[in-house]
C-alpha cells in the first residue's frame, strides 16, 4: 500500500475516471460534486455499459441504491437508481445513475456483472418496487412477501398504511 | 484443507430428498441477534443455506428523511451498536461532504482518535464472539472486559455509554478534557497486555486453530466480486482500507499499516483483526499525543456548529448565528446535491449516499452497510462445511443484524 495516495482523488478527478463510457453508451457526464465523478446512462443500454466498466477495472460494485424523485426540484423523472463503482486496483470512484418512470420501473440487472448487486437490488426492489430483468433471485430482501407497497417510494407516509395492525395474529392453535 | 471435493458433493445430492432441513434462528445464542438461516443438511454436512434477513427492520432510512442532519446521529447510533461512534463518524462525514465543511484540525484528531477506540471495541466482541462460539469463554470476557474501559472513556466524554450520538454537523458534541485524555493514556497503558493475554489464549490455542483454519474459504476474486469489504476482505488478500486508499479525518498524518491476510478463512480473519487493533492503538497513540489546540467546531461563519457559550453572551455575531441555528425556519445552507462518502468503518466500508434538497434534512439518507454483503456471502461460504461450522463462520463475519436490517 502506498503511502502516496493522499491525492488520490484530486488523482482521480485529473484522469477520466469514465474512460468515455458516457459518449460510447449514450449518456451524460455530470460535472463532479467535490470531487466524485458521476456519469448518467439510459436505462437501455445499462448492461452493456456495465460490463464495459467492469472490463474499465472497476471490479467492485460498492452499492446499489435508488432515490425516488417525486417531490425533488426540477426533477425530470421519477426514480434515480444510483451504482458506486470503484476500482480496487488503482482507487478510483464512479457513480453511475440510471433514471427510470412509472409505470412499471424495469432495468437489466447487473448481477451477472458483479455479484455483489444480488442482495443490493433485492433491497431496491424491495423498497421502491424496481425489477431488475436477469436478477437471479428477485424477493424482497426486507420485508415479508406479503407485503404489497414499497415503502421507501416518497408517496408512502412515514407511519405506514396500517400493515402493521392488519397482520393476521397466529396462536398455538392455529399451528 | 481442501472443500472443493464437499462443496461438488453437495452441488450434485442437492435434489436428493433425504436431505433434512434445519431452521437457525431467528432466535438462537449463536446467532447473537436476530437473524435467520435455513440450513439443508446431509447429516452433519451443510448443503445449502438461505439467510433471511428483515427480523429487526425499523425503517432507518425512512426516517433519515425526516429528521435533521444532526437528530439523525441518534438513529445511526443503533445500525451497528457495537461500535456506534464509528456510524455517527460516518454519518456526518458524509453529511460534511455534501455541505461542503472543512472541519477544525482538533475535531478531525478527536474523530480520528473515537473511531479507532471503536475500532478496537467491535473487533473485541468481534472476535470474543468467535471464541465464545468455538468454546473459549475466557477469551470473551477478556475481551468484554476491555470494552467496558473503552465505554468508561466515551461515558466520561459524552456522558453515554453505548448510543453515544457524539458528532455533530461541524464538530463534535463535547471536547476533549484532561480527564478524557488521561483515561485513553492509561488504556493505551493497560491494553497491549491484555491483548498479548488474548493471543496468549487462543491464536494458538489447537481447538480453535482446528474450528477455524481452513473454514469459509473466502478467495480474493470472490471477495471483490461480492462486495466484501474491510476485515473480511483483507483477510482474502484485498489490500483496500479506506484510512490509506482515501485517507479522510487526520489519517493521512499517522504511521500505520494495513493488516492483510491471505488465506481467506475464519482463522485469517480473527489474525487481521488482532493484529488491526495493535495498529489502531498505534493511531490513537500518535493522534493523542499530537492533539492539536484551538476549537473543537467549525467557526460561526460556516454556520453550522452551535457557537461556544462564551461567544453567545458576549458578542453579536455568536448571538445572531445561535438564534438563526435554533429557529426551525432558519437552519443551515445545503446544496441541491448528492453524493457519498465512506469510512473505513470495523467492519467494512460504512458509506452514506446523501441527497440534499435545500433543507436542513435529508431528501434521501442511504446507507451502505457492510453487514448485508458479507451476509450474502454467508451460503457460499459455508457449503460443505458441517453444522458445528456454521458459528465460527457467522462470528468471522460479524454480522450486525440491526446494521443489516436499517
Amino acid at each position: 500500500m502506498d503511502e502516496t495516495s493522499a491525492g488520490a482523488m484530486s488523482a482521480a478527478a485529473a484522469t477520466p475516471a469514465h474512460h468515455g463510457v458516457a459518449e460510447r453508451f449514450g449518456g451524460t457526464r455530470q460535472p463532479p460534486f467535490r470531487g466524485q465523478e458521476r456519469v448518467d446512462i439510459p436505462a437501455d443500454r445499462v448492461g452493456e455499459a456495465f460490463c464495459f466498466l467492469r472490463d474499465d477495472g472497476y471490479d467492485l460494485l460498492v452499492d446499489v441504491t435508488c432515490v425516488d424523485y417525486l417531490e425533488y426540484r426540477g426533477a425530470k423523472h421519477r426514480y434515480g437508481l444510483v451504482y458506486l463503482l470503484a476500482a480496487t486496483a488503482d482507487n478510483r470512484r464512479l457513480t453511475v445513475r440510471v433514471f427510470l418512470d412509472d409505470p412499471a420501473p424495469t432495468v437489466a440487472s447487473a448481477a451477472p456483472v458483479w455479484p455483489a448487486a444480488n442482495w443490493l437490488e433485492r433491497e431496491v426492489w424491495d423498497m421502491f418496487g424496481i425489477r431488475f430483468e436477469g436478477h437471479p433471485d428477485l424477493r424482497r430482501l426486507l420485508l415479508p412477501e406479503v407485503f404489497t407497497a414499497h415503502p421507501l417510494r416518497k408517496d408512502y407516509p412515514l407511519q405506514g398504511r396500517g400493515e402493521r395492525h392488519n397482520f393476521p395474529i397466529l396462536t398455538r392453535d392455529d399451528g | 484443507m481442501s472443500i472443493a471435493e464437499p462443496r461438488a458433493a453437495a452441488a450434485t445430492k442437492r435434489s436428493e430428498e433425504y436431505l433434512w432441513t434445519l431452521n437457525f434462528g431467528p432466535q438462537h445464542p449463536a446467532t447473537h441477534t436476530t437473524l435467520r438461516l435455513v440450513l439443508q443438511l446431509e447429516g452433519e454436512r451443510v448443503v445449502d443455506a438461505m439467510p433471511e434477513m428483515g427480523y429487526l427492520h425499523s425503517g432507518f432510512e425512512k426516517i433519515g428523511e425526516h429528521l435533521t442532519f444532526n437528530q439523525y446521529v441518534t438513529v445511526t447510533d443503533r445500525m451497528n451498536y457495537i461500535s456506534p461512534m464509528a456510524n455517527n463518524v460516518a454519518w456526518h462525514h458524509a453529511v460534511e461532504t455534501l455541505l461542503g465543511i472543512q472541519l477544525t484540525p482538533r475535531c478531525k484528531v478527536i474523530r480520528t482518535i473515537i473511531a479507532e477506540l471503536a475500532r478496537i471495541s467491535d473487533h473485541l466482541l468481534c472476535n470474543g464472539a468467535v471464541g465464545l462460539d468455538t468454546g473459549a469463554f475466557t477469551f470473551f470476557l477478556y475481551g468484554f472486559y476491555q470494552r467496558e474501559v473503552i465505554y468508561d472513556i466515551f461515558e466520561t466524554l459524552c456522558g453515554a455509554r453505548f448510543t453515544n450520538s457524539y458528532t455533530r454537523v461541524g464538530g463534535v458534541s463535547h471536547d476533549f478534557t484532561a480527564l478524557v485524555i488521561e483515561k485513553i493514556r492509561s488504556f493505551l497503558r493497560t491494553f497491549p497486555k491484555t491483548l498479548d493475554d488474548m493471543e496468549r489464549l487462543l491464536t494458538r490455542n489447537r481447538i480453535f486453530v482446528d474450528r477455524t483454519k481452513g473454514v469459509g474459504v473466502l478467495s480474493r476474486e470472490e471477495a471483490i466480486a461480492r462486495g466484501a469489504t474491510g476485515p473480511v476482505a483483507r483477510a482474502s488478500g484485498v489490500t483496500r482500507d479506506l484510512r490509506k486508499d482515501e485517507p479522510y479525518l487526520a489519517y493521512a498524518d499517522y504511521d500505520f499499516r494495513v493488516c492483510c491476510a491471505a488465506a481467506g478463512d475464519c482463522y485469517a480473519r480473527y489474525l487481521v483483526r488482532m493484529q488491526e487493533m495493535r495498529e489502531s492503538l498505534r493511531i490513537v497513540e500518535q493522534a493523542l499525543e499530537n492533539l492539536p489546540a484551538g476549537p473543537v467546531n467549525v467557526g460561526i461563519d460556516q454556520r453550522t456548529a452551535l457557537p461556544a457559550k462564551t461567544q453567545v453572551y458576549s458578542t453579536i455575531e455568536g448571538t445572531i448565528s445561535h438564534f438563526e441555528l435554533a429557529m426551525s425556519n432558519r437552519g443551515f445552507e445545503v446544496p441541491c446535491a448528492e453524493s457519498y462518502a465512506a469510512i473505513e468503518a470495523p467492519n467494512g466500508e460504512l458509506g452514506f449516499y446523501v441527497v440534499g434538497d435545500g433543507s436542513d434534512r435529508a431528501y434521501r439518507a442511504r446507507c451502505r452497510p457492510p453487514s448485508v454483503l458479507h451476509f450474502a456471502l454467508f451460503p457460499y461460504l459455508i457449503r460443505g462445511h458441517t453444522l458445528s461450522d456454521v458459528v465460527a463462520v457467522l462470528g468471522s463475519l460479524n454480522i450486525i443484524a440491526a446494521e443489516l436490517d436499517r
